[in-house]
């Protein structure tokens, strides 16, 4: 029972990874009906930020507890936030705003590119900046006194600061969704938009505005995501958006595409199979390396069985 | 008040409006009949924005509108009732109205217009939380005027709100549509009703495949053989 709980924390920890990613593909997907493919690399550029702010700011390593939680680690988030916004609306402005009335197979093949392109550009120009490191291979990612190496016990399940992190951090990003979709003027906008875009406009909406609020929206979750892969696993790269980013989709599509509630379900549902699929599972079945499978096996059953996503996709309904 | 010069809209290479000139005053009930696929709902999308036309000029209140982007459209003081009401389905009777005041900064305003369209049609406002989906055709079409209302326009178009109505609801939509104008909104009405449009208008022009017929007072239309025999069923 102890094994259980202790994987059921490991698969929210992970979970909530995929569920902050995953908002951004839904968001998107509901307002241009793209699947933003480079959106794993918002992710993982967000990482790389937050890991600048750290060096900008002289790689502090001897803070105080207090210091680094109240102050650097806010800082970092913000400095990732910052960085994987801008990087997502600039391809928004530049990739795809163009497009936006081409045949759909255009702006998807365009988010393939630009998720090479991205990948590419941080693997041969991070390490271009002035006293930044190279970012070919694997670079460690800052330890955060507070959090890295900490974990807290709770009856026999051992429960790590990291994970606590991930968790809290797609809570309190759930709430100020919620808050952002249903109580905003934007927020209302982006839903009208995304269930009927021209009436949107006849409405005096500027459709346009909606589409870049949706793009910020989900970097900006997506770069909190980075932060917590940094955090949970000790280091960043620049490949590591696309199997997160694979994943998050995944659990988007599993959640219901379209469907903000459903991606972060989505998720947490994907999180948790992951992660009790590897100990539950006998035999070589159960090993780490077959986990991506149990994944994608859940994503093939779910589309199966509930096509429209465990919550229902957004049904565009037209009378 | 609306001036609509030669305009030429295209779907793709086929021209759906071939170079339609019409007028709408100020304070006017004006309509523009045809049959399906006459160019009515195009041209209404394109005074709205929602359609770049290839040719022609599109004028409201000396200023010319067409190339603005829709929301800009509205902010000038066009609201369009689109063709199928379009209403946000999942979204409450309350909130479609707040969507259609989105243009507006003044909330007192918004919150005092908003009593005015339930003054009007007392079902919205009895049912203001409930879902515009689980409404009637009527129903849904009184919100979707409404809707258009609360962005305060000078000039409302409607298209078709007759679509899929009762006589009986046919006529208080009507009715409604009258009030407007004592209130002093132009309206620029697309019908396939002739009759219900005909009666109410000041001007009615008859469009079709794309090209403006003829035209001419409401009354005199709705005693033109030709509109009798088209759109009135008279032999």
């Amino acid at each position: 029972m102890e094994l259980f709980f202790q994987q059921l924390i490991n698969g929210l920890s992970l979970g909530a990874l995929y569920a902050l990613i995953a908002v951004g593909y839904t968001v998107v997907y509901g307002i241009v009906q793209l699947i933003n493919f480079a959106h794993g690399e918002i992710f993982m550029v967000g990482a790389f930020g937050a890991f600048g702010t750290w060096m900008i700011l002289g790689q502090p390593k001897d803070w105080s507890v207090a210091a680094s939680l109240f102050i650097l680690l806010p800082l970092m988030l913000l400095g990732g936030i910052v960085t994987s916004v801008a990087v997502a609306l600039l391809t928004e402005r530049f990739a795809y705003r163009p497009l936006r009335n081409a045949p759909r197979l255009a702006p998807l093949i365009t988010a393939i590119g630009v998720s090479v392109f991205l990948q590419e550009f941080v693997r041969l120009f991070y390490g271009r900046i002035p006293g930044f490191p190279d970012a070919k291979s694997a670079i460690a990612f800052p330890a955060i006194p507070g959090i890295s190496g900490e974990s807290i016990q709770v009856g026999g399940v051992l429960i790590q600061m990291p994970a606590v992190f991930t968790i809290g951090a797609l809570a309190v990003s759930t709430v100020f969704l919620w808050y952002f979709v249903n109580r905003t003027k934007t927020g209302r906008a982006m839903i009208a938009t995304s269930q009927d875009a021209d009436t949107a406009r006849l409405m005096g909406i500027d459709v346009d505005k909606v589409i870049v609020a949706a793009f910020g929206v989900g970097a900006g979750l997506a770069a909190i995501a980075g932060v917590a892969h940094g955090l949970s696993y000790g280091n960043i790269d620049f490949r590591m958006g696309f199997l997160a980013g694979l994943k998050a989709f995944t659990a988007a599509v599993l959640g219901g595409i379209g469907n903000i509630n459903g991606a972060v379900v989505g998720g947490l549902v994907l999180g948790i199979v992951e992660a009790m699929a590897t100990t539950f599972i006998p035999g070589q079945f159960g090993s780490s390396a077959w986990k991506d499978v149990w994944a994608f096996v859940l994503l093939i059953l779910v589309l199966v069985f509930r096509p429209q996503g465990l919550l229902g996709a957004k049904v565009v309904d037209r009378a | 008040m609306l001036e609509v010069k030669d305009l030429v809209v295209a779907y793709g290479r086929v021209n759906a409006v071939k170079g339609i000139t019409f007028e709408v005053g100020k304070g006017e009930i004006v309509t523009l009949l045809g049959t399906n696929g006459a160019g009515k709902s195009t041209t209404l999308r394109s005074i709205s924005g929602l359609l770049k036309p290839v040719s022609g000029e599109i004028w409201f209140e000396g200023e010319r509108l067409d190339g603005i982007a829709a929301h800009k459209v509205v902010e000038r003081g066009i609201a369009q009732s689109p063709e199928g009401r379009r209403l946000f389905r999942q979204m409450t009777v309350e909130d479609n109205l707040k969507l259609g005041a989105y243009s507006r900064k003044d909330s007192s305003g918004v919150k005092s217009d908003m009593d005015r369209v339930y003054d009007l049609f007392p079902v919205l406002g009895e049912r203001r939380t409930e879902a515009a989906g689980l409404f009637s055709g009527g129903e849904q079409q009184m919100l979707a005027i409404g809707r258009a209302m609360m962005s305060r326009p000078k000039l409302l178009m409607l298209d078709e709100p007759s679509m899929g109505l009762s006589p009986i609801m046919t006529q208080t939509i009507m009715r409604t549509i009258r009030e407007l104008q004592a209130d002093g909104v132009t309206i620029l009405l697309v019908e396939q009703n002739a009759q219900a449009a005909l009666s109410l208008a000041d001007k009615g022009y008859v469009l079709e495949v794309g090209q403006i017929m003829f035209s001419d007072s409401g009354r005199n239309l709705l005693g033109d053989d030709r509109v009798r025999r088209t759109y009135l069923g008279a032999d």
